[in-house]
């Protein structure tokens, strides 16, 4: 699914990511743990395809093709999905007249018709039941005084409404109450399938206590440094990063 | 006048980004140009006008002989050269007897291109409409049905002849020919527009719409509207414009008067397309345009407009709040990119007691346009219980663009209550991203985010015109981010 070689990342001249070798196959569950500022997001953004990223050497392949030449909205149509740590607030703009716009995009893409207003319908009331989001949020302006529980919600329907192929979820569970996390961690098992892979990034073992992850890494000063199974994490709760720092600089 | 040759359109099909921009070949009756009081008196023979008419013209004329083009608003270009221009053009092959179905075949090639298919409107829409090419109405669309109510709604040049009563009794009445430079230009040589009479208590039961297009090079248009709803009646009007693509620019100075009697309600909605020039800021049309309406008691009038062409727009859609308990609003969308320059907004002029107004306003620039609010909130010593709300938000994409606001507030009653606000955003690289990263292009995402931007007005818009209105905001800004 996804194979990232020795990449190199850069914003305005300063390296963040510095050589990260990771491999994704199709049906596993990925944790990327680590500190603050490792560049977990950095990494995120660019397979997302941010472009004020530089990616000064290594390649991304995804499904064995190399998309450093995508663009963002190319990477999407491929089944890419980032959810956010920071999602933006877009005013104006419903969330039900974002994700139609995102899915007929998408279908656009596939040399799709626009999906008929009632299977549209249909759609947005099964997920948003899944998810348990109440009607009246679906009409309110994209991120406009939600709070940080309702973004990352939000983002979950988005993925939930996308079916991508590979869903980055950057520290979805940040923000999250318990019943929240739940609600999220169970979207995100239904979605996964033995076609389809997830990324997490996290700082807490507590949302891997729903989502078992497959693989653990932990990203250290813009490097893999650490990987193993779900008892890594388990580990890095206990005994939190200053070991694996010592580990590294020595 | 420089003669359009066939060099010229193939350049003018070169400027694709202008969808508008092409130029129908029809016969054409143009004056001379220039402009003296013989002009005046032919623009009037033409017409075959009665004296009082002609009278009129000549003393606005002498009017405007006085007067100085006013340069208190935000913008610069070349001031037009007033004897430059043509002052009449009309399609020779035009009758006014004839109906639609009569009507020059190219000139309704012409609609199709505009994509306004006389046809269609006539059969979906139940609008009823009026075209005028530079200067002359050509068609106008469910007169009978309307005439069934006692409607009238016909071209000006057939009002003046046929209702020359209502014609004489309102017209300047509310834009008087000394109000501005070229308000007293257009009152001396109009040569077309549309006349709208609703009787008591009728509410119109369908759109009235009138579409403007300038055709002819080196030609001025200036129409003429005139609105009168008579006590308790409803209309709503829309107008639409255009004008091919030309590398000089073209003048466009209209009046409109809205006349809303007691317990009456006039909707005008405007989505104004004029040429805005190149993306080097050559050509492009001068809109310098006169809007007032009186509202007398419990009358309402509501100014929607998206303006998205012109090179340079001066236009101040106004409300005379002159009766008790009566409403002004005026909801405005302007879009300048390149080289565009609007100076736009209104004023509410409070005289009646419990009046109200709301003024919401959503500039967006791009490019190295200039984009200005320019908003006049009066409340007279009579008027108890004034109250307005005005909100102006601006969004800039890019860094060579400008947004200005300049709000004037005159209370001369304590009990006024006035609410300003304002915003000033920029369409960030986070939220394209963010778009794109759901498989949205980025022309789309900021189609997206300044429909969003614009929603509060966009719904104020008749639903035929707000997809349309949204297209064109989608065509204005495109390439506007790189
Ligand atoms: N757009 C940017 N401009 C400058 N520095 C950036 C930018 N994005 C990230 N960084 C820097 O890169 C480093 C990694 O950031 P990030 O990827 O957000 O870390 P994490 O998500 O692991 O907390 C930090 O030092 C951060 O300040
Ligand atoms: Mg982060």
């Amino acid at each position: 699914m996804l194979k990232i070689n020795n990449l190199h990342a850069s914003v305005e001249e300063k390296s963040i990511l510095k050589g990260i070798n990771l491999e994704v196959k199709a049906g596993e569950v990925h944790a990327i743990m680590g500190p603050n500022g490792s560049g977990k997001s950095t990494l995120a953004s660019v397979i997302a395809g941010k472009e004020e990223y530089e990616v000064t050497a290594g390649n991304i392949l995804l499904e064995n093709e190399d998309i450093e030449e995508l663009a963002a909205e190319e990477r999407a149509h491929k089944g890419v999905f980032l959810s956010f740590q920071y999602p933006v607030e877009i005013p104006g703009v419903s969330v039900t007249n974002f994700i139609k716009t995102a899915i007929n995009a998408n279908r656009k893409a596939k040399g799709l018709e626009d999906m008929p207003a009632n299977e549209m319908l249909k759609l947005i009331r099964s997920k948003s039941e899944m998810l348990e989001i109440d009607r009246k949020f679906l009409s309110r302006s994209l991120n406009q005084g939600f709070s940080g529980g309702e973004k990352k919600r939000n983002e979950i329907f988005q993925m939930a409404m996308l079916e991508p192929k590979l869903a980055i979820l950057d520290e979805t569970d940040s923000g999250l109450d318990i019943d929240a996390l739940r609600i999220v961690a169970n979207g995100v098992n239904k979605l996964k399938s033995k076609d389809n892979a997830v990324i997490l990034i996290t700082h807490y073992q507590r949302l891997l206590d729903y989502i078992k992850p497959d693989f653990v890494h932990v990203l250290y000063n813009g490097k893999i440094v650490k990987s193993g199974t779900a008892a890594l994490a388990h580990e890095l709760e206990e005994k939190g990063y200053d070991w694996i720092k010592e580990e590294v600089n020595a | 006048m420089s003669k359009y040759t066939e060099d010229d359109l193939r350049e003018e099909l070169k400027t694709k980004e202008y969808e508008y921009g092409f130029y129908t070949d029809i016969e054409s009756d143009t004056f001379p140009i220039g402009l003296n009081e013989d002009i005046v008196r032919a623009i009037s023979k033409k017409k075959d006008e009665p004296e009082w008419m002609t009278q009129w013209r000549l003393e606005a004329f002498k009017v405007w002989k006085e007067m100085k083009e006013p340069d208190w608003a935000n913008v610069h270009y070349t001031k037009p050269d007033f004897q430059a221009i043509a002052y009449y053009s009309a399609p020779t092959s035009v009758d006014p007897n004839k109906t639609l179905d009569d009507v020059d075949p190219d000139l309704l090639a012409m609609y199709k291109k505009l994509g306004i298919s006389v046809d269609e409107q006539k059969k979906m829409n139940n609008i009823a409409m009026d075209i005028v090419v530079d200067s002359v109405s050509v068609a106008t669309t469910f007169k009978k049905t309307l005439a069934e109510k006692g409607i009238i709604f016909m071209p000006i040049s057939e009002a003046i002849q046929e209702h020359p009563e209502l014609v004489k009794k309102y017209l300047g009445t509310i834009v008087p020919t000394k109000d501005n430079f070229y308000a007293a230009l257009n009152s001396a040589v109009f040569s077309d527009g549309s006349f709208c009479y609703i009787p008591k208590g009728v509410k119109c039961p369908m759109e009235l719409s009138t579409y403007f297009r300038i055709n002819q090079a080196g030609t001025g248009q200036f129409e003429r509207t005139l609105v009168i709803a008579d006590e308790g009646s409803y209309v709503s009007y829309l107008e639409g414009c255009t004008a091919p693509s030309r590398d000089e620019n073209q003048l466009h100075a209209a009046v409109v008067e809205l006349i809303a009697l007691d317990d009456a309600e006039i909707k005008y909605s405007t989505v104004q397309n004029w040429y805005p020039g190149n993306a080097e800021g050559k050509g492009g049309v001068y809109n310098f345009v006169t809007k007032r309406g009186l509202c007398e008691k419990n009358a309402k009038i509501s100014w929607t407009q998206v303006e998205t062409g012109s090179a340079v727009t001066w236009k101040y859609p106004s409300c005379v709040l002159k009766g008790d308990n009566s409403v002004g609003e005026f909801y405005s969308i302007a879009v300048t990119n390149n080289f565009q320059q609007a100076d736009t907004g209104t004023k509410m002029i409070h005289l009646g007691k419990n009046t109200k107004s709301t003024i919401i306003s959503k500039g967006i620039s791009a490019g190295k346009s200039q984009n200005s609010y320019r908003g006049l909130v009066q409340v007279s010593s009579r008027a108890e219980n004034a109250r307005n709300f005005s909100q102006c938000d601006s969004l800039l994409m890019g860094n060579e663009c400008g947004a200005h606001t300049f709000p004037y507030i005159e209370a001369k009653n304590k009990t006024a209550q006035i609410e300003h606000e304002a915003t000033t955003s920029k369409i960030g690289e986070d939220q394209i991203f963010y778009c794109n990263q759901r498989g949205i292009d980025t022309e789309k995402a900021i189609a997206l985010i300044v429909n969003g931007f614009s929603k509060d007005v966009l719904n104020k818009l008749p639903m035929e015109f707000a997809v349309e209105a949204q297209k064109l905001l989608e065509i204005s800004l495109e390439g506007s981010v790189g």
